[in-house]
């Protein structure tokens, strides 16, 4: 009962101090779901630089990247923000795999090493966010028990999700099985490389914002 | 005698990837741990249970399902061993659950309310060492699992 009402009280003074300026938005998924090129879009759009590297061996993103004050002005509406953007979150992860990417023995090994500790650095960061961007392959398969991990959290710490379906510019997306698999989710689809569909991203992410 | 050679042939190779298919799942073992073992564990002592297992190459049937905050729990302690354990590479997890999609309101109202009485125990979760379960293939109804 105890517990419950401190809760409560955290909160309604969390409601109240929390100014819509001070809002944390989390980027959060799978390896190489472009979850950094998103991030750097959005960046380039309104503030003109990168928060971070993009590459095509997964784990590049090992460390929680910041980016404070990002203000975004969209059809006469305004939303600023922190963009948090987070490695990515994985149940395994296996040296050998970066051999394969021309990495060579020991600097995959270290890669393999900042990558665990980057997915826990992720996990742990979740309880800050006040909202939560989780970008998913859309080439993948939905259905991978991450993305629902990821998902299941968020939905039990009350934290709003927009799920957004990446690479859609790429022959195997799938769009429709993205949205069949998170039916009570906003699904947006885009390509973050290409800068495809980023007005519905835009109005998606005001709608999210307006959830917190 | 051509076409006997010929089936003998087969039959030798039949025979040889029967041997291979033999030796390849020679060693695997399964460990199925009931709803009730779990449910009186707390969070720490649920995700030791589970990693202890995967950690001696076993593959953990689950009956029910961890909650969400344990599911993120087991993937940062896996994580933590990945770091200390020699040739520890992960798990591969996954939850396969009863569809309720398309069922009445009555039907989604008993599977909640027996939830909340006494846990989720209608699903199923499978883990195991990434070193032996090479990917797990789920789809709302099925789950496939590839061994390395």
């Amino acid at each position: 009962m105890l517990k419950i009402l401190k809760r409560f009280s955290a909160r309604i003074l969390r409601s109240i101090f929390r100014r819509k300026d001070n809002l944390k938005i989390g980027f959060y998924g799978p390896p190489n779901a472009g979850k950094t090129s998103l991030a750097n879009r959005i960046c380039k759009d309104w503030t003109g630089e990168d928060i971070g590297k993009v590459s095509s061996v997964p784990h590049e993103t090992r460390n929680v990247q910041i980016k404070e004050q990002v203000k975004i002005e969209y059809k006469g509406k305004s939303l600023t923000f922190k963009m948090i953007d987070t490695p990515g979150i994985a149940t395994k992860i296996d040296y050998e795999n970066f051999l394969k990417h021309g990495l060579k023995k020991s600097a995959a090994k270290k890669r393999a090493k900042e990558a665990t500790q980057g997915i826990i650095e992720s996990i742990q960061w979740l309880e800050d966010m006040n909202a939560v961007i989780v970008v998913l392959d859309s080439t993948q398969n939905p259905y991978s028990q991450v993305n629902i991990t990821i998902i299941g959290n968020l939905v039990a710490r009350k934290i709003p999700v927009l799920v957004v379906a990446n690479k859609t510019d790429l022959k195997r997306a799938d769009l429709k099985k993205v949205e069949a698999a998170f039916p009570e989710y906003d699904v947006v689809g885009i390509s973050a490389k290409e800068g495809l569909n980023m007005e519905e991203f835009y109005e998606s992410l005001f709608a999210l914002s307006k959830k917190v | 005698m051509n076409h006997y050679s010929r089936s003998q042939k087969k039959c030798k190779m039949v025979k040889k990837v029967k041997k291979k298919m033999v030796k390849k799942i020679k060693g695997l073992s399964l460990q199925v741990i009931p709803f009730s073992e779990m449910q009186t564990l707390g969070i720490s002592e649920r995700v030791k249970k589970i990693l202890n297992l995967v950690l001696g190459n076993k593959i953990v049937i689950l009956h029910g399902r961890l909650r969400a905050e344990e599911e993120a729990r087991l993937i940062e302690d896996t994580m933590a061993l990945v770091d200390h354990v020699k040739n520890f590479k992960g798990i591969e997890l996954a939850v396969i659950e009863p569809n309720l999609k398309g069922q009445g309101i009555f039907v989604k109202f008993k599977h909640g309310f027996a939830k909340r009485l006494v846990g989720d125990n209608s699903a199923l979760t499978v883990i195991g060492p990434a070193s032996v379960i090479k990917e797990i293939k789920r789809d709302p109804k099925k789950l496939e699992l590839w061994l390395n």
